[in-house]
Protein backbone atom coordinates (compact mmCIF):
# COMPACT_ATOMS: atom_id res chain seq x y z
CA UNK A 1 0.00 0.00 0.00
CA UNK A 2 2.96 2.14 0.40
CA UNK A 3 2.66 3.01 -3.45
CA UNK A 4 0.24 6.00 -2.22
CA UNK A 5 3.29 8.01 -0.95
CA UNK A 6 5.63 6.40 -4.14
CA UNK A 7 4.34 5.67 -7.12
CA UNK A 8 7.02 3.50 -8.51
CA UNK A 9 6.68 1.33 -5.74
CA UNK A 10 5.39 -1.96 -6.01
CA UNK A 11 1.93 -2.31 -3.90
CA UNK A 12 2.24 -4.01 -0.51
CA UNK A 13 -0.55 -6.09 -1.52
CA UNK A 14 1.16 -7.44 -4.31
CA UNK A 15 4.00 -8.75 -2.84
CA UNK A 16 2.57 -12.11 -2.40
CA UNK A 17 4.66 -15.33 -0.82
CA UNK A 18 7.57 -14.26 -3.54
CA UNK A 19 8.61 -11.52 -0.85
CA UNK A 20 11.06 -12.10 1.93
CA UNK A 21 11.30 -10.44 4.85
CA UNK A 22 13.89 -12.22 6.58
CA UNK A 23 13.37 -13.80 9.66
CA UNK A 24 10.00 -11.71 10.36
CA UNK A 25 8.40 -13.14 7.51
CA UNK A 26 7.73 -16.82 8.64
CA UNK A 27 6.23 -15.60 12.16
CA UNK A 28 2.58 -16.16 13.20
CA UNK A 29 0.84 -12.69 12.04
CA UNK A 30 -1.21 -12.82 15.40
CA UNK A 31 2.00 -12.91 17.96
CA UNK A 32 3.65 -10.12 15.16
CA UNK A 33 0.66 -7.64 16.29
CA UNK A 34 0.96 -8.80 20.11
CA UNK A 35 4.83 -8.27 20.17
CA UNK A 36 4.62 -4.62 18.71
CA UNK A 37 2.01 -4.02 20.90
CA UNK A 38 3.65 -5.14 23.78
CA UNK A 39 6.69 -3.42 22.21
CA UNK A 40 5.15 -0.13 21.77
CA UNK A 41 3.43 0.19 25.06
CA UNK A 42 7.03 -0.65 27.38
CA UNK A 43 8.64 2.00 25.05
CA UNK A 44 6.42 4.73 26.01
CA UNK A 45 6.68 3.86 29.52
CA UNK A 46 10.17 4.36 29.53
CA UNK A 47 11.46 8.01 30.53
CA UNK A 48 15.31 7.94 30.64
CA UNK A 49 17.46 8.71 27.73
CA UNK A 50 19.38 5.60 27.77
CA UNK A 51 16.34 3.42 27.85
CA UNK A 52 14.73 4.78 24.96
CA UNK A 53 18.08 4.92 22.92
CA UNK A 54 17.94 0.97 23.51
CA UNK A 55 14.46 1.02 22.63
CA UNK A 56 15.50 2.43 19.28
CA UNK A 57 18.59 0.13 19.04
CA UNK A 58 15.67 -2.63 19.74
CA UNK A 59 13.83 -1.06 16.72
CA UNK A 60 16.57 -0.99 14.64
CA UNK A 61 17.77 -4.29 15.43
CA UNK A 62 14.14 -5.86 14.13
CA UNK A 63 14.30 -3.91 11.19
CA UNK A 64 17.71 -4.72 10.24
CA UNK A 65 16.48 -8.55 10.74
CA UNK A 66 13.95 -8.06 8.71
CA UNK A 67 15.86 -7.13 5.72
CA UNK A 68 13.07 -4.25 4.69
CA UNK A 69 15.06 -1.40 2.45
CA UNK A 70 16.74 0.24 4.94
CA UNK A 71 17.23 3.33 3.20
CA UNK A 72 13.64 3.48 2.25
CA UNK A 73 12.15 2.53 6.00
CA UNK A 74 14.30 5.15 7.60
CA UNK A 75 13.37 7.77 4.83
CA UNK A 76 9.61 7.63 5.70
CA UNK A 77 10.57 7.53 9.37
CA UNK A 78 12.05 10.84 8.52
CA UNK A 79 8.81 12.17 7.40
CA UNK A 80 6.71 11.44 10.13
CA UNK A 81 9.66 13.29 12.07
CA UNK A 82 9.02 16.03 10.09
CA UNK A 83 6.11 16.34 10.86
CA UNK A 84 6.56 16.79 14.97
CA UNK A 85 9.80 18.59 14.39
CA UNK A 86 7.96 21.62 14.85
CA UNK A 87 6.82 20.95 18.47
CA UNK A 88 10.37 19.66 19.07
CA UNK A 89 11.81 22.71 18.25
CA UNK A 90 9.65 24.97 20.66
CA UNK A 91 10.09 22.63 23.52
CA UNK A 92 13.38 23.58 24.71
CA UNK A 93 11.94 27.53 24.72
CA UNK A 94 8.80 26.28 26.44
CA UNK A 95 9.98 24.33 28.95
CA UNK A 96 10.64 26.30 32.23
CA UNK A 97 13.96 25.33 33.23
CA UNK A 98 17.95 25.62 33.56
CA UNK A 99 18.94 27.80 30.60
CA UNK A 100 21.09 26.47 27.96
CA UNK A 101 21.16 29.66 25.70
CA UNK A 102 19.45 32.72 24.53
CA UNK A 103 17.80 32.92 21.34
CA UNK A 104 16.35 36.76 20.07
CA UNK A 105 15.55 37.02 24.00
CA UNK A 106 14.07 33.83 24.44
CA UNK A 107 15.74 31.31 27.01
CA UNK A 108 15.89 27.76 25.88
CA UNK A 109 16.14 24.83 28.83
CA UNK A 110 18.00 21.78 28.72
CA UNK A 111 14.81 20.28 30.50
CA UNK A 112 12.98 21.25 27.65
CA UNK A 113 15.56 19.92 24.97
CA UNK A 114 15.75 16.84 26.79
CA UNK A 115 11.63 16.18 26.78
CA UNK A 116 12.29 16.90 23.02
CA UNK A 117 14.45 14.17 22.66
CA UNK A 118 12.65 11.95 24.63
CA UNK A 119 9.17 12.55 22.90
CA UNK A 120 11.46 11.91 19.28
CA UNK A 121 13.33 8.89 20.17
CA UNK A 122 9.85 6.94 21.85
CA UNK A 123 7.84 7.66 18.16
CA UNK A 124 10.47 6.77 16.33
CA UNK A 125 11.34 3.44 18.37
CA UNK A 126 7.32 3.01 17.93
CA UNK A 127 6.67 3.70 14.54
CA UNK A 128 9.71 1.63 13.36
CA UNK A 129 9.20 -1.51 15.09
CA UNK A 130 4.91 -0.94 13.95
CA UNK A 131 6.25 -0.70 10.34
CA UNK A 132 8.70 -3.70 10.55
CA UNK A 133 7.14 -6.07 12.20
CA UNK A 134 2.94 -5.28 11.55
CA UNK A 135 3.09 -3.27 8.13
CA UNK A 136 5.30 -5.97 6.71
CA UNK A 137 2.49 -8.54 6.29
CA UNK A 138 0.21 -8.17 3.56
CA UNK A 139 -2.85 -6.06 4.09
CA UNK A 140 -5.38 -8.92 3.82
CA UNK A 141 -3.26 -10.90 6.56
CA UNK A 142 -3.44 -7.84 9.01
CA UNK A 143 -7.50 -8.32 8.82
CA UNK A 144 -7.29 -11.91 9.18
CA UNK A 145 -4.85 -11.57 12.32
CA UNK A 146 -6.67 -9.19 13.87
CA UNK A 147 -10.15 -11.27 13.40
CA UNK A 148 -8.11 -14.38 15.32
CA UNK A 149 -7.21 -11.75 18.04
CA UNK A 150 -10.75 -11.13 18.68
CA UNK A 151 -11.41 -7.90 16.76
CA UNK A 152 -15.27 -7.18 16.03
CA UNK A 153 -16.10 -8.77 12.40
CA UNK A 154 -17.52 -5.56 11.73
CA UNK A 155 -14.58 -3.41 11.77
CA UNK A 156 -12.42 -6.36 10.37
CA UNK A 157 -14.92 -6.31 7.45
CA UNK A 158 -14.77 -2.45 6.83
CA UNK A 159 -11.01 -2.86 7.29
CA UNK A 160 -11.04 -5.44 4.68
CA UNK A 161 -12.81 -3.27 2.56
CA UNK A 162 -11.02 -0.26 3.18
CA UNK A 163 -7.60 -2.22 1.67
CA UNK A 164 -9.77 -3.59 -1.37
CA UNK A 165 -10.68 -0.42 -2.64
CA UNK A 166 -7.65 2.62 -1.60
CA UNK A 167 -5.92 0.85 -4.87
CA UNK A 168 -9.35 0.82 -7.15
CA UNK A 169 -10.42 4.29 -6.01
CA UNK A 170 -7.06 5.57 -6.29
CA UNK A 171 -6.78 5.29 -9.92
CA UNK A 172 -10.15 6.62 -10.25
CA UNK A 173 -8.81 9.43 -8.72
CA UNK A 174 -6.06 9.05 -11.17
CA UNK A 175 -7.99 9.39 -14.26
CA UNK A 176 -10.34 12.07 -13.13
CA UNK A 177 -7.13 13.89 -12.62
CA UNK A 178 -5.92 12.93 -15.99
CA UNK A 179 -8.79 14.40 -17.75
CA UNK A 180 -8.70 18.02 -15.85
CA UNK A 181 -5.18 17.99 -16.98
CA UNK A 182 -6.21 17.54 -20.74
CA UNK A 183 -8.26 20.14 -20.31
CA UNK A 184 -6.12 22.45 -19.36
CA UNK A 185 -6.26 22.49 -15.82
CA UNK A 186 -3.57 23.70 -13.91
CA UNK A 187 -3.98 24.00 -9.77
CA UNK A 188 -3.07 27.35 -8.13
CA UNK A 189 -4.55 29.41 -5.24
CA UNK A 190 -7.74 30.74 -6.58
CA UNK A 191 -11.17 30.16 -6.73
CA UNK A 192 -11.65 27.75 -9.66
CA UNK A 193 -9.19 25.85 -8.43
CA UNK A 194 -10.56 25.24 -4.78
CA UNK A 195 -14.05 24.25 -6.82
CA UNK A 196 -12.58 21.83 -9.26
CA UNK A 197 -11.11 20.38 -6.33
CA UNK A 198 -14.11 20.31 -4.44
CA UNK A 199 -16.13 18.69 -7.53
CA UNK A 200 -13.02 16.28 -7.81
CA UNK A 201 -14.50 15.31 -4.03
CA UNK A 202 -17.81 15.38 -4.81
CA UNK A 203 -17.76 12.86 -7.83
CA UNK A 204 -15.73 10.85 -5.95
CA UNK A 205 -17.91 9.87 -3.36
CA UNK A 206 -20.86 9.91 -5.55
CA UNK A 207 -19.30 6.85 -7.72
CA UNK A 208 -17.62 5.41 -4.72
CA UNK A 209 -21.48 5.00 -3.15
CA UNK A 210 -22.97 3.66 -6.73
CA UNK A 211 -20.25 1.74 -6.83
CA UNK A 212 -21.09 -0.02 -3.05
CA UNK A 213 -24.61 -0.49 -3.98
CA UNK A 214 -23.00 -2.76 -6.98
CA UNK A 215 -20.75 -4.90 -4.12
CA UNK A 216 -23.32 -4.74 -1.99
CA UNK A 217 -26.06 -6.37 -5.19
CA UNK A 218 -22.87 -8.68 -6.00
CA UNK A 219 -22.21 -10.10 -2.68
CA UNK A 220 -25.91 -10.86 -2.00
CA UNK A 221 -26.02 -12.24 -5.20
CA UNK A 222 -23.40 -14.66 -3.95
CA UNK A 223 -25.28 -15.63 -0.46
CA UNK A 224 -23.05 -13.23 1.92
CA UNK A 225 -24.04 -13.38 5.09
CA UNK A 226 -21.67 -10.91 7.25
CA UNK A 227 -19.27 -14.07 8.01
CA UNK A 228 -15.75 -13.77 7.58
CA UNK A 229 -14.23 -17.03 5.73
CA UNK A 230 -10.48 -17.44 6.29
CA UNK A 231 -8.53 -18.72 3.67
CA UNK A 232 -5.12 -19.15 5.44
CA UNK A 233 -4.95 -20.91 9.05
CA UNK A 234 -2.51 -19.72 11.73
CA UNK A 235 -0.28 -21.90 13.56
CA UNK A 236 2.30 -20.99 16.05
CA UNK A 237 5.36 -22.84 16.01
CA UNK A 238 8.58 -22.85 18.53
CA UNK A 239 10.42 -19.90 16.13
CA UNK A 240 7.35 -17.53 17.39
CA UNK A 241 7.54 -18.78 21.50
CA UNK A 242 11.16 -17.82 21.05
CA UNK A 243 10.88 -14.60 18.79
CA UNK A 244 8.09 -13.88 21.59
CA UNK A 245 9.88 -14.77 24.47
CA UNK A 246 13.01 -12.96 23.43
CA UNK A 247 11.53 -10.01 22.93
CA UNK A 248 9.83 -9.97 26.18
CA UNK A 249 13.25 -10.77 27.76
CA UNK A 250 13.96 -7.53 25.66
CA UNK A 251 11.49 -5.48 26.99
CA UNK A 252 12.24 -6.90 30.54
CA UNK A 253 15.29 -5.31 30.20
CA UNK A 254 14.74 -2.03 28.87
CA UNK A 255 12.38 -1.24 31.58
CA UNK A 256 15.34 -2.52 34.31
CA UNK A 257 17.58 0.06 32.30
CA UNK A 258 14.96 2.72 32.77
CA UNK A 259 14.61 1.92 36.36
CA UNK A 260 18.08 1.49 37.56
CA UNK B 1 -2.57 16.65 13.03
CA UNK B 2 -1.10 13.36 13.89
CA UNK B 3 0.12 13.32 17.21
CA UNK B 4 3.11 10.60 17.94
CA UNK B 5 3.72 8.44 20.43
CA UNK B 6 5.67 9.31 23.59
CA UNK B 7 4.14 12.82 23.34
CA UNK B 8 1.04 13.11 25.87
CA UNK B 9 0.52 11.77 29.03
CA UNK B 10 -0.74 8.44 30.47
CA UNK B 11 -4.26 9.54 31.55
CA UNK B 12 -4.73 11.34 28.45
CA UNK B 13 -3.35 8.33 26.46
CA UNK B 14 -5.92 5.71 28.21
CA UNK B 15 -8.83 8.31 28.18
CA UNK B 16 -8.54 8.25 24.31
CA UNK B 17 -8.36 5.03 24.03
CA UNK B 18 -11.19 4.32 25.97
CA UNK B 19 -13.25 6.96 24.16
CA UNK B 20 -12.30 5.94 21.06
CA UNK B 21 -13.23 2.24 21.63
CA UNK B 22 -16.74 3.45 23.01
CA UNK B 23 -16.84 5.68 19.70
CA UNK B 24 -16.24 2.69 17.48
CA UNK B 25 -19.08 1.17 19.37
CA UNK B 26 -21.47 2.86 18.60
CA UNK B 27 -20.51 3.65 14.86
CA UNK B 28 -20.31 -0.51 14.50
CA UNK B 29 -24.06 -0.98 15.80
CA UNK B 30 -25.02 1.22 13.26
CA UNK B 31 -23.31 -0.64 10.66
CA UNK B 32 -25.81 -3.84 9.49
CA UNK B 33 -24.84 -6.05 6.89
CA UNK B 34 -26.17 -3.76 3.97
CA UNK B 35 -24.15 -0.62 4.98
CA UNK B 36 -20.88 -2.31 5.25
CA UNK B 37 -19.71 -1.74 1.85
CA UNK B 38 -20.79 1.63 1.77
CA UNK B 39 -19.18 2.43 5.06
CA UNK B 40 -15.77 0.08 3.77
CA UNK B 41 -15.63 2.01 -0.13
CA UNK B 42 -16.08 5.37 1.69
CA UNK B 43 -14.09 4.74 4.43
CA UNK B 44 -11.35 3.99 1.47
CA UNK B 45 -12.33 7.12 -0.83
CA UNK B 46 -11.79 9.02 2.25
CA UNK B 47 -8.32 7.45 2.72
CA UNK B 48 -7.56 8.64 -1.11
CA UNK B 49 -9.04 12.29 -0.88
CA UNK B 50 -6.29 12.64 2.35
CA UNK B 51 -3.54 12.12 -0.07
CA UNK B 52 -4.74 15.16 -2.33
CA UNK B 53 -2.39 18.16 -1.88
CA UNK B 54 -4.72 21.26 -2.52
CA UNK B 55 -1.87 24.70 -3.26
CA UNK B 56 -2.41 27.43 -1.30
CA UNK B 57 -0.14 29.99 -1.72
CA UNK B 58 3.55 29.12 -2.09
CA UNK B 59 2.32 25.91 0.10
CA UNK B 60 -0.22 23.27 -0.35
CA UNK B 61 -1.84 21.46 2.59
CA UNK B 62 -3.42 17.83 2.28
CA UNK B 63 -7.53 17.27 3.01
CA UNK B 64 -8.58 15.87 6.35
CA UNK B 65 -12.53 15.98 4.83
CA UNK B 66 -13.41 14.73 8.77
CA UNK B 67 -17.04 16.93 8.35
CA UNK B 68 -17.46 15.67 5.10
CA UNK B 69 -16.92 11.95 6.84
CA UNK B 70 -19.38 12.68 9.57
CA UNK B 71 -21.64 13.77 7.18
CA UNK B 72 -21.90 10.70 5.17
CA UNK B 73 -21.41 8.00 7.13
CA UNK B 74 -23.04 9.23 10.73
CA UNK B 75 -21.46 7.12 13.98
CA UNK B 76 -20.35 4.73 11.19
CA UNK B 77 -17.56 7.68 10.80
CA UNK B 78 -15.88 5.97 13.67
CA UNK B 79 -14.70 3.09 12.42
CA UNK B 80 -14.28 4.51 9.43
CA UNK B 81 -11.84 6.88 9.95
CA UNK B 82 -9.79 4.74 12.85
CA UNK B 83 -9.06 1.88 10.01
CA UNK B 84 -7.62 4.50 7.99
CA UNK B 85 -5.49 5.83 10.54
CA UNK B 86 -4.14 2.38 11.80
CA UNK B 87 -3.21 1.77 8.03
CA UNK B 88 -1.56 5.34 7.93
CA UNK B 89 0.49 4.19 11.04
CA UNK B 90 1.10 0.90 9.96
CA UNK B 91 1.62 0.98 6.22
CA UNK B 92 3.16 4.33 6.14
CA UNK B 93 4.43 5.27 9.52
CA UNK B 94 2.36 8.40 10.52
CA UNK B 95 0.96 9.20 13.70
CA UNK B 96 2.05 6.09 16.41
CA UNK B 97 0.30 3.08 18.06
CA UNK B 98 -0.50 3.91 21.78
CA UNK B 99 -2.18 7.19 20.30
CA UNK B 100 -4.22 5.60 18.01
CA UNK B 101 -7.15 5.74 20.23
CA UNK B 102 -6.98 9.73 20.92
CA UNK B 103 -6.17 10.45 17.53
CA UNK B 104 -9.18 8.59 16.14
CA UNK B 105 -11.54 10.91 18.87
CA UNK B 106 -10.09 13.84 17.82
CA UNK B 107 -10.66 13.48 14.06
CA UNK B 108 -13.80 10.95 14.63
CA UNK B 109 -15.62 12.98 17.10
CA UNK B 110 -15.89 16.36 15.80
CA UNK B 111 -17.21 14.26 12.36
CA UNK B 112 -19.76 13.22 14.17
CA UNK B 113 -20.51 16.47 15.55
CA UNK B 114 -20.86 18.06 12.21
CA UNK B 115 -23.13 15.28 11.71
CA UNK B 116 -25.11 15.93 14.28
CA UNK B 117 -25.37 19.72 13.79
CA UNK B 118 -25.32 20.22 10.02
CA UNK B 119 -26.75 16.60 8.89
CA UNK B 120 -30.16 17.50 8.80
CA UNK B 121 -29.11 21.45 7.34
CA UNK B 122 -27.32 20.27 4.20
CA UNK B 123 -30.28 17.90 2.94
CA UNK B 124 -33.10 21.22 3.63
CA UNK B 125 -33.70 23.74 0.98
CA UNK B 126 -31.88 24.16 -2.37
CA UNK B 127 -28.36 22.48 -3.01
CA UNK B 128 -26.48 25.85 -2.92
CA UNK B 129 -28.40 26.40 0.71
CA UNK B 130 -26.71 23.01 1.61
CA UNK B 131 -23.59 23.91 0.37
CA UNK B 132 -23.40 26.37 1.86
CA UNK B 133 -24.03 24.59 5.65
CA UNK B 134 -21.98 21.57 4.61
CA UNK B 135 -19.35 24.41 4.06
CA UNK B 136 -19.35 25.54 7.11
CA UNK B 137 -19.60 22.00 8.78
CA UNK B 138 -16.39 21.36 6.85
CA UNK B 139 -14.43 24.40 8.63
CA UNK B 140 -16.52 23.65 12.12
CA UNK B 141 -14.91 19.86 12.03
CA UNK B 142 -10.80 21.06 11.50
CA UNK B 143 -11.52 23.80 14.06
CA UNK B 144 -13.35 21.00 16.51
CA UNK B 145 -10.50 18.52 15.46
CA UNK B 146 -7.65 21.23 15.80
CA UNK B 147 -9.30 22.41 19.34
CA UNK B 148 -8.98 18.83 20.76
CA UNK B 149 -5.85 17.73 19.40
CA UNK B 150 -4.47 21.77 20.82
CA UNK B 151 -6.89 20.59 24.58
CA UNK B 152 -4.85 17.11 24.19
CA UNK B 153 -1.52 18.29 24.16
CA UNK B 154 -2.33 21.24 26.96
CA UNK B 155 -3.58 18.46 29.01
CA UNK B 156 -0.42 16.68 29.02
CA UNK B 157 2.01 19.64 30.06
CA UNK B 158 1.85 23.52 30.03
CA UNK B 159 5.29 23.40 27.89
CA UNK B 160 3.07 22.03 25.06
CA UNK B 161 0.57 25.37 25.17
CA UNK B 162 2.23 27.50 22.56
CA UNK B 163 2.59 24.56 20.65
CA UNK B 164 -1.02 24.14 20.47
CA UNK B 165 -1.91 27.53 19.87
CA UNK B 166 0.39 27.52 16.89
CA UNK B 167 -1.53 24.81 15.73
CA UNK B 168 -4.56 26.38 16.09
CA UNK B 169 -3.31 29.10 14.18
CA UNK B 170 -1.87 27.17 11.19
CA UNK B 171 -4.85 25.28 10.65
CA UNK B 172 -6.68 28.94 10.07
CA UNK B 173 -6.24 28.56 5.85
CA UNK B 174 -6.90 24.59 5.92
CA UNK B 175 -10.36 25.64 7.86
CA UNK B 176 -11.20 27.85 4.52
CA UNK B 177 -9.84 25.28 1.93
CA UNK B 178 -11.99 22.60 4.13
CA UNK B 179 -14.78 24.53 4.08
CA UNK B 180 -14.68 25.72 0.32
CA UNK B 181 -13.97 22.36 -0.30
CA UNK B 182 -16.92 20.36 1.32
CA UNK B 183 -19.34 22.96 -0.09
CA UNK B 184 -18.85 22.47 -3.39
CA UNK B 185 -18.18 18.56 -2.86
CA UNK B 186 -21.99 18.88 -1.24
CA UNK B 187 -23.18 20.78 -4.22
CA UNK B 188 -22.48 18.00 -6.64
CA UNK B 189 -23.59 15.57 -4.57
CA UNK B 190 -26.89 17.30 -3.77
CA UNK B 191 -27.28 18.47 -7.78
CA UNK B 192 -26.35 14.40 -9.02
CA UNK B 193 -27.68 12.78 -6.42
CA UNK B 194 -29.80 14.41 -3.99
CA UNK B 195 -30.91 11.34 -2.05
CA UNK B 196 -27.59 10.60 -0.91
CA UNK B 197 -28.38 12.93 2.55
CA UNK B 198 -32.00 12.17 3.03
CA UNK B 199 -30.99 8.59 3.30
CA UNK B 200 -27.34 9.67 5.42
CA UNK B 201 -29.43 11.52 7.77
CA UNK B 202 -32.08 9.24 8.94
CA UNK B 203 -29.10 6.33 9.11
Amino acid sequence: MAHALEPQAKTLAETGPGASFGVIQGLDPRMRIVVASVFSIVTVSLSTIPGLIAALAVSIGVLLMSRLPIRRTLKRMAMMDSFIIFMLVLLPFTTPGDAMFNLFGFPASWQGLWKATEIALTANAVILSLMVLVGTMEPVTLGHALHKLRCPEALVHLLMFTIRYIEVLREEYMRLRAAMKVRGFRPGTNWHTYRSFGYLVGMMLVRAIERSERILAAMKCRGFSGRLLLLQEFNLTLRDYVFAATLCIVCIGLLCLDFA
Amino acid sequence: MHIVDGALSNPVVIGGAIAAAGGIAMGLKSLDLDRIPTAGVLSASFFVASLIHVPIGPSSVHLILNGLAGLLLGWAAFPALFVGLLLQAVFFGFGGLTVLGINTVNIALPAVLTWIIFGRLIAKGTPVQGAVWGGIGGAFSIAATTAFVAVSLALSGDEFLPAAKLVLFAHVPVMAVEAVLTGFAILLARQVKPELFYKGASA
